[in-house]
């Protein structure tokens, strides 16, 4: 994925929609009112509704508080003293060249095998070497076109396809669902929009990473996939290099639907900057992220490698409203150092026969601290319901935490709930036993991790899965030994 | 091969060996027996590189190697090989697949190309169908959820691929019945050769039924207080082991 040498390319294209360039140049300052919220929107060129749409989430935002529910601390979040038009940087703000980047993140970048240019557009460093506008991009569009897959950026799918927007927007994570919720529908900044027309198989795995768009709207990033009935589509998100980014507070919302007989994969790898060894710097991390099995057999599932940012505060959710339809979270997340981490899933079972598989590993190490957080109801109407629930902890030293909550609401005395938990430690004696064997200090840490994670990685897209193998590995350098 | 002088080892402060001398040429089987806590297990440790022990005089010399001051996993490299008394259980990691790392490790270390997929599994093939080991063993987690017989003899069938130069063997026959007994020797009298040596530490004489041994040594109290031939072993579980006791205790 991130190595692909086709991406060098398209790093260099020029943007065709001018309005990106444009804003180059403005920046908001600091502060949220509601003329932060016009001003947003109509730097977008967005119409009348969308703005309604804002507003009222951001009057909503207004009368709500900041959950401190989660097993997360960090100082409190001035919203006033973050600039909600984040403009990309000029040029002459950014490091001008790989030698002005923390040497940490380029050591990181070589161990990954990422190419060089691909490293300076990762690090931020202003790039203006334009390649030979190559194919892929177009290649890859007509490919799409052809198949009737919509994938644009958020901005053009209201400006091209308001139908689809006005009618599944919100419909799955409703503007006052959370705090973090209401905050990225009033100033969302972009984000992807997926749609796949009836009885289609997507024609190829979607990544952001081909959406150049994409970058550098990661603040308040919004997506919305729509399965229509009988198609398929796997959605990948993220990449495995460590992904600098001035903004410290990241809180998207990710909306999926799944209407009859339809099947939505959705598989992350998020890597932001956790921050030094002290934590300092790192990303915040507080996504809202659900699917709605909206159809009868319909199917959603998550996978996710959480291996940045300083704090995560994210529960992939299903919500199983068609007959038999089916919901999956397969999840490893992984606190170093000071990083934080409260994830896990919800599983709402509306709809009869609705079956859910909840498998999460979490890895803590240094001094980090990994929560798991999972909720599973079991509907009045969920008859013949089932959940498998399998969570399993791994701790690395005698710094760090592991902590499991699990919630479980059943209503209906059809339904089968499981739930297994399990916490391990590497221990010195299993290194040494490795060791003896021959295989070295690090090797023998990786197998472990590695086999610890199987079940999450055997659900990822081949080379994601790859990459995702690495990053842990390299992720958990000297944690142990 | 092995050559240990004068070896001084504490645990916390708390002197366990008191001057070791054992020297043991390639082609030979040593056997270290004694009463409990005489410090056997720490010896085998010891030479294997276990942290957790200090070595406060003497020295390990393998093919003139100074082994103390090589990691565990080069000590590997050397040709060492430590037969564990409590084989550790490495959930989710295959039992094959942690063996063609521990290979390759080795052959690493020594500059050999690493050995590929097909190469390694006809060679685990072969060694399986030696030890008469159930396949089904190989597949799974190392150790996890195989019977006291079955991860000692999963130890021997990892001796037999990885082919070391010298192999300790840990009380190997403890928690053994009488045919995994007679299996596991079996295995280690296969690999019997004239470039390699074997320390085998034991409690009891009726292991040394089946692995034969060069030379018997006698361990109390973190000494060698006797050496003798086979019959040694065979006197001693005659005559316990008080006979050999230093009257005072240091």
């Amino acid at each position: 994925m991130a190595t692909s040498p086709d991406v060098q390319t398209l790093i260099g294209q020029k943007y065709d929609a001018g309005f990106v360039t444009d804003i180059e140049q403005e920046s908001l300052p600091p502060g949220l009112t509601e003329d932060t919220v016009r001003f947003v929107s109509a730097k977008k060129g967005e119409p009348q509704w969308m703005l309604d749409w804002r507003l009222k989430a951001f009057e909503r935002w207004q009368q709500m508080k900041e959950p401190n529910w989660a097993h997360v601390h960090y100082p409190k979040i001035d919203y006033q003293a973050i600039s909600y038009y984040a403009a990309p940087k000029s040029s002459k703000d950014r490091p001008q060249s790989l030698d002005d980047v923390d040497p940490k993140l380029i050591e990181t970048y070589n161990k990954l095998g990422i190419p060089l240019e691909e490293q300076k557009m990762l690090a931020g460093v202003a790039v203006d070497v334009v390649f030979d506008s190559v194919s892929v991009h177009t290649t890859f569009k007509d490919k799409l076109a052809a198949a009737g897959v919509i994938f644009c950026s958020f901005s053009e799918a209201v400006r091209e396809h308001p139908e689809l927007v006005k009618r599944y927007l919100g419909s799955v994570v409703p503007q006052h669902d959370n705090y973090f919720a209401a905050l990225n529908s009033a100033v969302f900044s972009d984000g992807s929009f997926v749609y796949i027309p009836k009885n289609t198989r997507c024609p190829m795995e979607l990544s952001t990473y081909f959406r150049m768009n994409a970058m550098n709207t990661g603040q308040f990033e919004r997506t919305l996939i729509i399965a229509d009935t009988g198609s398929y589509v796997s959605y990948l998100e993220g990449c495995t290099a460590p992904q600098r980014d001035e903004n410290q507070l990241h809180a998207a919302v990710v909306e999926l639907i799944a209407l009859d007989d339809a099947e939505i994969k959705y598989s992350t790898v998020q890597n932001w900057y956790p921050g030094d060894e002290e934590g300092r710097g790192g990303i915040y991390n507080f996504v809202t992220k659900r699917g709605d099995c909206r159809g009868r057999n319909s199917k959603i599932s998550w996978t996710q490698v959480e291996t940045g940012s300083a704090i995560t505060w994210k529960y992939p959710s299903c919500v199983l409203k068609g007959e038999n339809s089916v919901g999956e979270f397969y999840s490893v997340a992984l606190a170093n150092h000071r990083q934080q981490a409260d994830t896990g899933t919800k599983m709402i079972h509306i709809g009869r026969n609705t079956r859910s598989t909840i498998v999460s590993k979490g890895i803590s190490a240094g001094k980090g601290q990994n929560a798991y957080r999972g909720l599973v109801r079991i509907a009045r109407s969920a008859e013949g319901a089932r959940n498998y629930t399998q969570c399993d902890s791994l701790l690395m030293g005698d710094q760090c935490g592991a902590h499991t909550f699990p919630y479980v609401e059943v209503k209906n005395s059809s339904a089968q709930v499981e739930h297994e938990a399990s916490t391990s430690k590497i221990s010195d004696d299993q290194l040494f036993y490795l060791r003896s064997r021959g295989i070295s200090n690090e090797d023998a840490v990786n197998l472990i991790v590695n086999g610890f994670c199987k079940q999450v990685f055997k659900e990822l897209p081949m080379e994601f899965a790859v990459e995702a193998q690495k990053l842990l590995s390299i992720s958990l350098e000297g944690a142990v030994g | 091969m092995l050559k240990i002088e004068n070896l001084h080892v504490e645990v916390e402060g708390k002197p366990i060996l008191r001057g070791i001398n054992l020297e043991v040429p390639a082609g030979q089987v040593h056997a270290i027996m004694g009463p409990n806590g005489s410090g056997k297990s720490t010896l085998a440790h010891v030479i294997a590189g276990k942290p957790g022990y200090t070595v406060t005089q003497g020295s390990v010399s393998f093919n003139g190697t100074d082994l103390l001051g090589l990691e565990p996993e080069a000590r590997a490299g050397e040709g060492v090989f430590l037969a564990f008394q409590y084989p550790l259980e490495i959930p989710g990691v295959n039992n094959v697949y942690m063996l063609k790392a521990a290979l390759n490790g080795i052959r690493k270390y020594r500059g050999l190309p690493e050995m590929d997929a097909v190469q390694f599994l006809n060679l685990v093939k072969e060694k399986t169908k030696i030890l008469g080991l159930k396949e089904s063993l190989l597949n799974r987690p190392v150790n996890q959820g195989f019977s006291g017989g079955e991860k000692k003899r999963n130890e021997v069938f990892q001796m037999s691929v990885l082919e070391p130069k010298l192999a300790v063997l840990d009380e190997t026959d403890s928690g053994l019945d009488i045919d995994a007994l007679r299996i596991v020797a079996e295995g280690v009298n296969q690999l019997r050769s004239p470039e390699r040596a074997f320390l085998v530490v034991t409690h009891y004489q009726r292991l040394l039924d089946y692995i034969v041994p060069d030379v018997v040594h006698v361990l109390a109290q973190g000494r060698i207080v006797k050496s003798g031939p086979r019959e040694l072993a065979l006197e001693l579980e005659e005559r316990g082991y008080d006979w050999l006791l230093p009257s005072a205790v240091a």
